[in-house]
């Protein structure tokens, strides 16, 4: 219990002097998966747009696929990407191992499959009539996919939230790819990590609990504008 | 397709983050090539601290950027194999050496020691303290099986221990013997809440004792001298090699100031050094005095 106390004591310590290196990591957590999850957002909603509504054979495997890959271990995809980074690696002539730009990679690769899969329950779910009766009313393709992404609004936000959750949480790919350097490629859970390693028990509470918070406030604002204007179904 | 046209955009801003990430501040006075190198080292550098003294005075002195990667000594070994680090800092010396065969990595230097120690619970049920020689102690933990808390990760410490169970002629199996493929910082963690014994370097010890009840059981014998060598990825294997990069490192370890600096370090927190400065030494001579 007196560990708790003083990693409490050591956040509220941590936030309040706005220790410089704690914000710098705050930041680059914040900058490398939001970064990750609008990526995530560019890529997953169309592609689950196409597989909602697209028909051709092999689309339930590609769903199916596109399912699975929620569930991708962030350490399989940190080896995969690491695997492809390296200097000598496929793609090493774009030197990004080790920097944060390899970290927005791992972490889309982990993010966007999850903003897909959302995706495409939140498209099928709605009303198949919807899209025969907007195409009959004159919308265009586009007129089209951006109505049914409003009607689809609460899921795909879901789907943002969920993606960012998998990304601001994960440790595995971002050590990895990242390094876990000092100033660089440090994030919060990649120092919370080190700093249990170190023994350093109150300043890894610490950490934790400034990652929890930026977690929270990042899904609050998020929460908001998916909530708004919302009314009662029926009185729409 | 838009499709097409969306996965531009990602790869275009992928790479505004690679671009401005490798901008941000060098802090030397005159640019560099080549700023960036890439340090494979040991969790126990890390651990103990010791990396964070070195590598700002080193950046400051050069600017240099050292990335830091601190894995368990196999691991740095086998970057430095590939080809994926710069310059390596790590201590187990017979794979180093084989290393320096194979060509991959070149001008091997001693830089420091300090010495394994073998840590383990208070109430010491195999009766460790007491013994003068490693082999003797890992033979007692074996024949009472206690649990011993192995790090498993193919680490300097962990080449070590291996070759201690040789010499005491023991076998490490059975439920006694666990592994846990982590850092020296992790693995002393999880010998103190399993009450288990442990081969720990000096310097991690040190560092994390106020989190653990385990004590040192056994010092000084010398198959547990504890040797750290750099050594330069061979650029002439490896064109990508950072050579300027990885050579100002090398040459500000064996520095009167980085030789300075190792030997400070830990002397302020805990009244004495946690490494040992043995820059220009040959390893024959650190054992024969030892």
């Amino acid at each position: 219990m007196e560990t708790i106390w003083q990693g409490v004591k050591e956040a509220i310590h941590l936030l309040y002097t706005r220790d410089p290196e704690t914000l710098r990591i705050t930041f680059l957590t914040l900058r490398v998966s939001g970064l990750a999850t609008l990526i995530s957002v560019l890529i997953g909603v169309p592609l689950g747009i196409l597989l909602a509504l697209s028909r051709f054979p092999g689309r339930r495997v590609l769903i199916s696929l596109v399912n699975t890959g929620m569930a991708l271990p962030p350490v399989v995809v940190g080896l995969w990407v690491s695997i492809f980074l390296w200097r000598n690696g496929p793609l090493g002539f774009l030197g990004i191992m080790y920097t944060p730009a390899a970290i927005v990679v791992a972490q889309t690769v982990i993010a966007a499959p999850v903003v897909a899969g959302f995706t495409v329950a939140g498209i099928s779910q709605l009303d198949p009539q919807l899209t025969l009766q907007l195409t009959a009313l004159g919308a265009s393709r586009w007129q089209l996919y951006w109505l049914l992404v409003r009607e689809a609004k609460l899921s795909i936000l879901a789907a943002v939230i969920a993606g960012f959750g998998a990304v601001v949480s994960e440790v595995g790919a971002s050590t990895m790819v990242g390094g876990n350097i000092l100033g660089q490629t440090r994030v919060l859970t990649t120092a919370t990590v080190m700093e249990v390693s170190k023994g350093n028990y109150s300043l890894a509470i610490g950490v934790s609990i400034v990652l929890l918070l930026l977690a929270y406030a990042v899904t609050f604002a998020l929460t908001l504008l998916q909530q708004r204007g919302r009314q009662p179904w029926l009185m729409r | 397709m838009h499709f097409r046209s969306l996965a531009a955009i990602a790869l275009a801003l992928v790479m505004t983050v690679g671009c401005t990430a490798k901008e941000t501040k060098p802090d030397a006075t005159t640019p560099l090539a080549n700023p960036d190198v890439i340090l494979a080292t040991t969790t126990s550098t890390q651990d103990s601290g010791l990396l964070d003294v070195l590598i700002p005075l080193f950046q400051k002195d050069t600017g240099y950027k050292i990335k830091p990667i601190a894995v368990g000594t196999g691991a740095a070994l086998a970057m430095g194999e590939k080809g994926e680090a710069d310059v390596l800092l790590v201590h187990a010396p017979a794979d180093e050496k084989k290393l320096v065969d194979s060509g991959a990595a070149i001008e091997r230097r001693l830089v420091a020691h300090n010495d394994y120690i073998v840590v383990g619970p208070k109430e010491d049920p195999a009766g460790v303290k007491g013994t003068k020689t490693a082999a003797e102690a890992m033979k007692k933990i074996a024949d009472a099986k206690v649990i011993f808390i192995s790090r498993g990760d193919d680490s300097g410490t962990h080449k070590k221990e291996l070759s201690l169970w040789k010499t005491a002629g023991v076998k490490n199996e059975g439920q006694w013997y666990q592994q846990t493929g982590q850092g020296m910082g992790q693995t002393l963690n999880v010998a103190n809440e399993k009450l288990g014994y442990t081969l720990t370097d000096r310097a991690t010890f040190l560092s994390l004792q106020k989190n653990l009840s385990l004590e040192m059981l056994l010092e000084g014998d010398a198959p547990l001298l504890n040797i750290y060598h750099v050594m330069l990825v061979n650029p002439a294997k490896f064109r990508k090699v950072n050579a300027e990069g990885a050579k100002a490192f090398h040459a500000f370890l064996l520095s009167q100031e980085g030789q300075e600096a190792i030997g400070q370090f830990g002397v302020e927190k805990y009244g004495k050094p946690l490494f040992f400065p043995d820059g220009g030494k040959t390893e024959e001579q650190l054992t024969a005095t030892k």
